[in-house]
Formats: C-alpha cells, sequence, structure tokens
C-alpha cells in the first residue's frame, strides 16, 4: 500500500469535516505547522483540536475558523503567553465561539493512554478540588473501590488523527524520534488514522538498525509525508533550532483581528505550500536556525 | 556599616539587580540540593539554573515534555523543548513516564505561576470572571494543576499586584489549601500544597494550621505597607518582618549567563 502522500493530498484524504485532531502532542518542540497550515488553506470545518500545551498552532488555527472545539491543558503562544484568537473566540464568538474542554498536562496523556489501552476511563489524583471538575467536563469523580480514597476519572479519548511530527521515518511509516516526546505515543496509538510529517525518509533499514529508536511502528500509519522543515517555528532536534523571532512577532501581529488576518494572508494563504513559506522566510533565516553544535548518539551494539 | 554577602563581598543595591533577578535568586534558594524538581517555564526555570550552578549541584529538574536533567542546559533556553535542553540530558521520554514520577510521589519540589492567587494560595489561571461569566480566556493548567495537586512541595511565582493577589479566585486552576485547614485532605490531595509565594515584592508563606497566606519577607526597597496595598485582602504580616536577601554578585552572574539578553529577567514581567 503506497503511503508517501504530499501535504495536499494527505490533509484532502486522511482530514475529514468534523474530525477530532492530535498536533503538538511533543509540546514546544516538533509542532506540525505545516500540516495545520495546510488544514486552514483547505478550508476544513469544524474540527475538535486535541492536545496537551499547545503553542501557537491551535492560536492560528482557531482564529481562521475552522475549529468547533478545543480539548487541551493550555492554549497561547509559550514565551509570550496568551493566544489572542482564542480570547477573541471564547470571549466574543470571533470568528466564532469555540467550546473548550480543560485538560491538565496529566490528564490529556491519561485520556488518549485509556484510549489507547482500549479501556473507557482511568483514575488519577490529579484535578479533585479543581474548576475542572465542575460544569459541563468529561470528568468524574468516585470512591476507589480498594483504598476508599477520592479519585477523579478521566474518559478515554480515540480522535479521528494523529499527526506525529518527528525526524525520519521509512516509506511504511516505521518512525524515529528523538528528543522529548510528549504524549506523541500515546496520541498515535489511541487514534484511528496517523499521519507522519517527517524531515527524512530513510530505508527501512536505517529504522532495523535502531528498533529502539522506533516511536510509532508503520502498521499504524496511514501517510507519510515528506516535508522537510514542516515544524518550522517550532525546533526539530537534529535540524532546525526554535525561531523564538516568529512567536513574538506572531503575539504581536495577531493582538487584532485585523492583524491575525494579514498575517494569515501572508504565511497561510499567500503560498500554496511549505515550498513557497520557505522562500517566503528567506534562505538567510534558515541558515541562522540550523543546528551548530552537533551531538551525534554513539552506535550500540544490537548484535546477537 | 557595611552589610556583606555570603561570599564576603558588599551586598548589591536596589538598583544593581530587577526584581526578577531577585526571584530567580529566591527561587534557586528553596531548592534543596537532594530535591526532584518539576522545573517548568520562565524564572522557575532560571532558579533551577541558578541552584544547580551554585548551592544544589545535585538536584534534578524534570520537564513535562519528557526530559530528565542533571546539569543546567548548555546554552540559553526559551522553551523546555528547545533544543540545548535535550542535549546532554539523562534521560529523554515521554510525558505519561514524567507525570508518573509526580502522582506517585517522587517529585519534591514543584513551581507554578498564576494570574490570580487567593489567601489559600489556589491559582487561576483560565478564566478570569469564572467559568460562566467569562471575562477574560487565559490559557489553561498546562501542567500547573498537576503540580499544585501531587508535587511534595509547591512554590508560586508571580508579579505582586491587588489585581492578581484575590481574595477569593473565581475558578480554581491549580488547588492551593481551597478554603483553609484540611481541605486538601479532605479532597483527597496527595501533594504538600504550596510552601512559598515568591512575588515582585516579597515572600510569602502559609501558616501551618489555618493555611492562610502570610508575609515572611519584603524586598529590599519595598515597605510593608507597599504589600498590603496591593494584596485584595487583610494579609497577615509577623510583627518583626525581614528583608529577602539580596543576590550575590556570583548569583548575578549566572542568572545573566542563563537569560544573556535579559528577555525574562530585566524586560519586567512575563
Amino acid at each position: 500500500m503506497q503511503k508517501i502522500f504530499s501535504m495536499k493530498e494527505a490533509v484532502l484524504r486522511f482530514v475529514e469535516d468534523g474530525d477530532s485532531i492530535v498536533m503538538g502532542a511533543a509540546l514546544e518542540a516538533a509542532i506540525p505547522f505545516a500540516f495545520g497550515h495546510e488544514i486552514i488553506r483547505q478550508e476544513k470545518k469544524n474540527l475538535t483540536l486535541v492536545g496537551p500545551i499547545s503553542d501557537m498552532l491551535f492560536d492560528q488555527m482557531i482564529g481562521s475558523g475552522c475549529i468547533h472545539k478545543v480539548a487541551a491543558a493550555w492554549i497561547g503562544n509559550v514565551i509570550m503567553g496568551v493566544g489572542y484568537n482564542m480570547r477573541r473566540a471564547v470571549e466574543e464568538g470571533i470568528p466564532r465561539k469555540v467550546e473548550v474542554d480543560d485538560y491538565t498536562n496529566f490528564t490529556i496523556s491519561l485520556a488518549l493512554h485509556a484510549g489507547a489501552l482500549g479501556i473507557p476511563f482511568i483514575p488519577t489524583k490529579s484535578l479533585l478540588g479543581t474548576g475542572m471538575m465542575s460544569g459541563r467536563m468529561p470528568f468524574q469523580e468516585m470512591d476507589c473501590p480498594y483504598t476508599k480514597e477520592k479519585l477523579a476519572l478521566v474518559p478515554a479519548l480515540n480522535p479521528d488523527v494523529a499527526v506525529v511530527q518527528a525526524q525520519r521515518a521509512d516509506e511504511e511509516g516505521n518512525t524515529h524520534y528523538w528528543g522529548g516526546s510528549g504524549v506523541t505515543k500515546e496520541a498515535a496509538l489511541s487514534a484511528r488514522k496517523v499521519i507522519v510529517v517527517t524531515e527524512e525518509v530513510v530505508s527501512k533499514k536505517v529504522i532495523r538498525r535502531d528498533p529502539n529508536r522506533t516511536l510509532i511502528p508503520g502498521f499504524l500509519v496511514h501517510a507519510v509525508i515528506h516535508e522537510p522543515w514542516g515544524a518550522h517555528p517550532s525546533p526539530m532536534q537534529g535540524y532546525y533550532n526554535r525561531d523564538h523571532e516568529k512567536y513574538m512577532s506572531y503575539y504581536q501581529e495577531s493582538k487584532e483581528r485585523e492583524g491575525y488576518l494579514r498575517w494569515l494572508d501572508k504565511w497561510v494563504f499567500g503560498v500554496k505550500d511549505r515550498g513557497e513559506y520557505l522562500k517566503l522566510l528567506g534562505e538567510e533565516k534558515m541558515k541562522s536556525l540550523l543546528i551548530k553544535r552537533r551531538r551525534k548518539s554513539l552506535t550500540v551494539d544490537y548484535g546477537y | 556599616m557595611i552589610e556583606c554577602d555570603r561570599s564576603g563581598e558588599p551586598n548589591l543595591r536596589a538598583a544593581d539587580y530587577t526584581m526578577q533577578e531577585l526571584m530567580v535568586v529566591a527561587g534557586a534558594r528553596e531548592i534543596r540540593d537532594d530535591d526532584v524538581v518539576f522545573v517548568g517555564m520562565r524564572l522557575p526555570l532560571l532558579a533551577f539554573q541558578l541552584a544547580k550552578a551554585t548551592h544544589a549541584p545535585h538536584a534534578i529538574g524534570i520537564f513535562e515534555n519528557g526530559i530528565l536533567r542533571d546539569k543546567p542546559a548548555g546554552d540559553a533556553l526559551y522553551t523546555m523543548g528547545d533544543t540545548p535542553n535535550i542535549e546532554g540530558a539523562i534521560w529523554t521520554t515521554s510525558m505519561m513516564d514524567i507525570m508518573s514520577l509526580l502522582q506517585s510521589g517522587k517529585v519534591s519540589l514543584g513551581f507554578i505561576g498564576g494570574a490570580e492567587v487567593d489567601r489559600f494560595g489556589n491559582l487561576n489561571t483560565t478564566y478570569i470572571g469564572g467559568k460562566e461569566r467569562v471575562r477574560i480566556r487565559l490559557p489553561g493548567s498546562g501542567g500547573g494543576s498537576d503540580i499544585a495537586s501531587l508535587a511534595g512541595r509547591v512554590i508560586i511565582m508571580m508579579s505582586h499586584e491587588r489585581r492578581r493577589f484575590v481574595e477569593r479566585v473565581s475558578y480554581i486552576t491549580s488547588p492551593g489549601f481551597g478554603d483553609g485547614e484540611n481541605w486538601r485532605e479532605r479532597n483527597g490531595l496527595k501533594g504538600g500544597g504550596p510552601c512559598a509565594v515568591i512575588t515582585t515584592k516579597g515572600i510569602l508563606r502559609f501558616d501551618s494550621k489555618t493555611k492562610e497566606m502570610v508575609l515572611d519577607s519584603v524586598h529590599p526597597g519595598v515597605i510593608v505597607e507597599e504589600v498590603l496595598e496591593n494584596t485584595g485582602w487583610n494579609l497577615n504580616y509577623k510583627s518583626r518582618i525581614k528583608e529577602t536577601d539580596p543576590p550575590t554578585r556570583l548569583e548575578l552572574r549566572t542568572i545573566r549567563r542563563f537569560d544573556p539578553t535579559g528577555f525574562w529577567t530585566r524586560n519586567g514581567m512575563k
């Protein structure tokens, strides 16, 4: 089965209106910005975004109007603070009202882990006594049948799509990832469809030589998208650093709706794909973000 | 007589450092050499780097994206996911592993911040005005609520303003001591709760019985009345208030090494 798709084809084929999608599962690193921008360009509708903390991408998508609901632990701009589109959507319904299920980083992990385990919920000692336990929230409280202590219950999440941004994968979707992975594995194991966006497509031999590096096995993967710099402005370990300036300038630009729309016209609708985005970004900027101090791991012996 | 810091040099004057730098120093001094610290971001990240480089070389730092470090990162960090925070780590793993350490009681100290705090140390970082009548939608919990619920000790760092120090938060994102006394036990919370609030004006701690915030020290140049005016309830304070120890030159040099552009400590409160 052919799994290599262009970004455009993959979004067209695997993201449907109304889907729930996990993105940015590795927190501040390896955020699939290129994938999110393609979703905006294709004007998908009524999507639910799922994630732990979400650094800027969710805010960009909320502003575009394609989002109906967010289930996440944090929605904003990590180094600057709030997300203005998120604020406008919740406080004023601009461009549309967005529903929010407030999770914590731990409980979004548990929700996806329960989904991955194929069980209906997981108990936790977090959430108790917080505002997240009240109102129309998904969590419930119970007394432990064994110890009688109070527990909060986190129901399983099984998203329609998990987008995994990684360093390298083979054509079957066997995916190597290094660095802090956040909830990436739980996201992929709980989702109906897994899409891998990768800096490099490598031969299966590269995967076989280091199976401990495999985060996602290919048989779970529906599509592999070869998209170098697909995570920019978030960092990709071993490939490029975080473009802090982009987060600072977006924060200023998105303060007013008009400024956000200008940003959207320039960086999303003004380019047809990531290639054009990178041209707009410029070689000089890209060069400044490249890894400067190489740190190769030492190899291990898998011999028998 | 000129007062001297711990290295024997004359004390720095308040004009020599920013309040954020003093907060980082105060945060670092709360870190013990045997602590496992849930580090987080911003000023706490700098506090951890400073403590490691000075009095707590054995402290371990964990980050919720799935990183464990036992030495400071080799370059300045804006986020825990920045590439220098991976290089030289001891363990890169999943958030589930990090949160498991927290829930099973293996994390002795955590740092959190907030937009609103109340007299019992409850934090709101989600809905100003409450969930039903949202005035301002803030980013939310992140890992803050988990840390507040589950870490052995919790340190809160925030800007000391009357609008932020409120009698009662309109929404509890991260639980402190609820409405006081044994509220945490009644609600089944495992962690010890907040032990200090480090602000731009002073350091506050909690009464061991009532669990209410008490002013413990004021920063150099700050008077008690100024703290009271910027607190939205009748703040308790001791009859003899200490002054927060100023940073030493070594501490200040170390902070500026980890925040070379002053993004976190010399551009006002983020």
